[in-house]
């Protein structure tokens, strides 16, 4: 025990209680019964339930367009991380040398950290659309957005375009936090500045990396939900809808809940196979060091 | 390590570069958003100001309200933030200065969060906020989010900065823990509030899933929505309008990011460190 604890037996409960009362309410009451829920029939309109056992996973799996959803998002998360992180990381390590005018660099290069999804949307809305669009004015194709070959391209560079900011503060912090005395040693070794980069900085760089590629996977998953709704609707022809379009349309257009529910529980598990994966590998890091 | 010449105009170069991939959608958007629906549709494409600002400005704020939008979106995150630094400041104050039974297990509830964005639970929750009879307030966009892992961790990380000393010297005093909390905590922490309300504020500002399903009525819903509303209402081809409505929908948080960036950035290097 901690000597510079204060005693009180009922303070802490008391200082616990208004977080906890919408913890249960808001988040563990509906997480439980919406996987109950994904057990169920519901019906749409009288909410009267019947039990289904795994009916809705069953037709979850046999549903050809949940399927392509699925693949479609895990590749687009897969690329927004890996293009969005080496990006960012390259930007990062421009901005942490030292040069005039760095300060006002940063600010130019992390402001899209306060940019919203539906705002990105609308900008490359307007870059890509078919009637005017700058960039189908340069390419010669106006097809971007309408062709269901490119369109989830577009929202894929979007979606990098818009976590730039965040991806960079990140990095940038990190980046600050590598002790010079080791690459200084290396110098001193001979390194060059690639292999210093490589052999010390992208060591110390791994936890945050970890945590970067966490948190740019949940954003592709989810926060791009207003991006796509404001870009693509999910069209042409589904090529850009992904699980969380699935589940909006499912259960808000559809109002399919018992069916919607199951996929929360997908959704859910996917959250915790990535959580997971996180842990073991920042654990891995702290043996490392 | 001394630059050469060389080496100092690479890097601008870069950077020059850098800067402008992120920022030619917004400075484009400026621009189409003083011109008119003929000047938007000028072939070749015209890339300086148009005549048509103060028009486009105005049409795209009484076209979907977005005086009320914004006036929503604001009174929300800024509900939103101050509940959740609240919360967040007290349960970081029984973790980091209390010894009690389960703290553990408390503290094991509030990680769980983390595994529980909306998307997951949001069949019940729009039961559940549908049965308070809170479908298409302020209440049901607001009480839901104020808990928060984040705050909490942040403001744990930051507590146990302080030195012990402090605590030990104010017992001494006779200082009781709340006093300590409100008169030696608090004041340590400004920076790591101010960054909190940066992330909190534009984070719910910018949310648009929950928004979405949770209001219905023009008047209840939020700038985010309004941008889509705008996009379905103005004819496809004028841009000016939407991307008025656009650059005026960014401006709040854009502001508070460049007020608040130092201690934005500062409270970023604590939440990134283990």
């Amino acid at each position: 025990m901690k000597s510079s604890s204060f005693k009180n037996p009922l303070l802490p409960y008391v200082l616990l209680m208004p977080t906890f009362l919408i913890l249960v309410v808001f988040l563990f009451y509906p997480a439980f019964e919406t996987f109950r829920l994904s057990l169920f029939k519901v019906h749409p309109y009288s909410g009267a339930e019947r039990f289904a056992g795994f009916y809705n996973f069953r037709k979850i799996f046999t549903n050809p367009e949940y399927l392509s959803s699925f693949w479609r998002s895990l590749i687009f998360a897969i690329i927004v991380v890996i293009i969005g992180l080496m990006f960012s990381l390259f930007v990062a390590v421009l901005l942490n040398q030292k040069a005039r005018g760095m300060k006002l660099y940063r600010s130019f290069l992390i402001w899209p950290y306060a940019l919203s999804p539906a705002i990105a949307g609308a900008l490359f809305n307007f870059l890509f659309n078919p009637a005017n669009g700058l960039i189908g004015y340069f390419t010669g194709v106006r097809t971007w957005l309408t062709d269901s070959s490119t369109a989830m391209l577009i929202i894929i560079i979007a979606a990098v375009w818009k976590n730039l900011g965040y991806n960079i503060v990140f990095y940038l912090t990190a980046l600050r936090n590598v002790p010079t005395s080791a690459l200084e040693a290396a110098a001193i070794d001979g390194a060059g500045p690639v292999r210093r980069f490589f052999s010390i900085t992208f060591t110390y760089l791994s936890p945050i990396t970890f945590f970067l590629m966490v948190m740019n996977t949940t954003y592709a998953y989810f926060a791009s939900f207003g991006l796509i709704d404001v870009l693509t609707e999910g069209g042409p022809a589904g090529s850009t809808q992904i699980l969380i379009y699935q589940l909006y349309k499912d259960f808000f257009v559809h109002s399919k809940i018992g069916y919607a529910a199951a996929e929360s529980l997908i959704l859910f598990l996917l959250v915790v196979g990535i959580t997971m994966l996180q842990f073991q590998t920042t654990e891995k890091k702290v043996h490392y060091q | 390590m001394i630059q050469t010449r060389f080496q100092t105009i690479r890097l601008h170069t870069l950077l020059i570069l850098a800067v402008l991939i992120i920022c030619l959608p917004v400075i484009l958007a400026i621009i189409i958003s003083t011109q008119s629906e003929a000047q938007v549709l000028s072939y070749p494409p015209r890339l300086f100001p148009g005549s048509s600002t103060i028009d486009n400005y105005n049409k795209a704020w009484r076209t979907v309200n977005l005086g009320r939008l914004m006036f929503n979106s604001a009174a929300i995150a800024v509900s939103v933030t101050i509940g959740k630094v609240i919360l967040s400041l007290l349960s970081a104050f029984a973790f980091t200065h209390f010894e009690f039974k389960g703290k553990q297990f408390f503290f094991f509830l509030i990680l769980v969060t983390l595994l529980l964005p909306v998307p997951v639970r949001i069949v019940a929750l729009f039961d559940v906020v549908r049965g308070f009879g809170w479908i298409d307030s302020y209440a049901g966009l607001i009480i839901p989010f104020w808990a928060s892992a984040t705050g909490t961790f942040l403001f744990i990380q930051r507590f146990k900065t302080v030195p012990v000393e402090l605590i030990d010297a104010s017992r001494m005093d006779g200082c009781r823990p709340m006093q300590y909390f409100f008169r030696i905590l608090l004041p340590l922490t400004k920076s790591t509030i101010g960054a909190l309300c940066v992330i909190e504020f534009i984070y719910i500002w910018n949310q648009y899933l929950w928004p979405l399903m949770a209001t219905n009525s023009d008047n209840m819903r939020v700038v985010q929505i309004g941008i889509k509303m705008l996009m379905n209402s103005e004819s496809s081809n004028n841009w000016g309008v939407i991307m008025a409505g656009v650059v005026i929908s960014m401006l709040p948080p854009l502001l508070l990011f460049f007020v608040l960036q130092e201690s934005f950035m500062k409270g970023f290097a604590l939440q990134s460190e283990k």
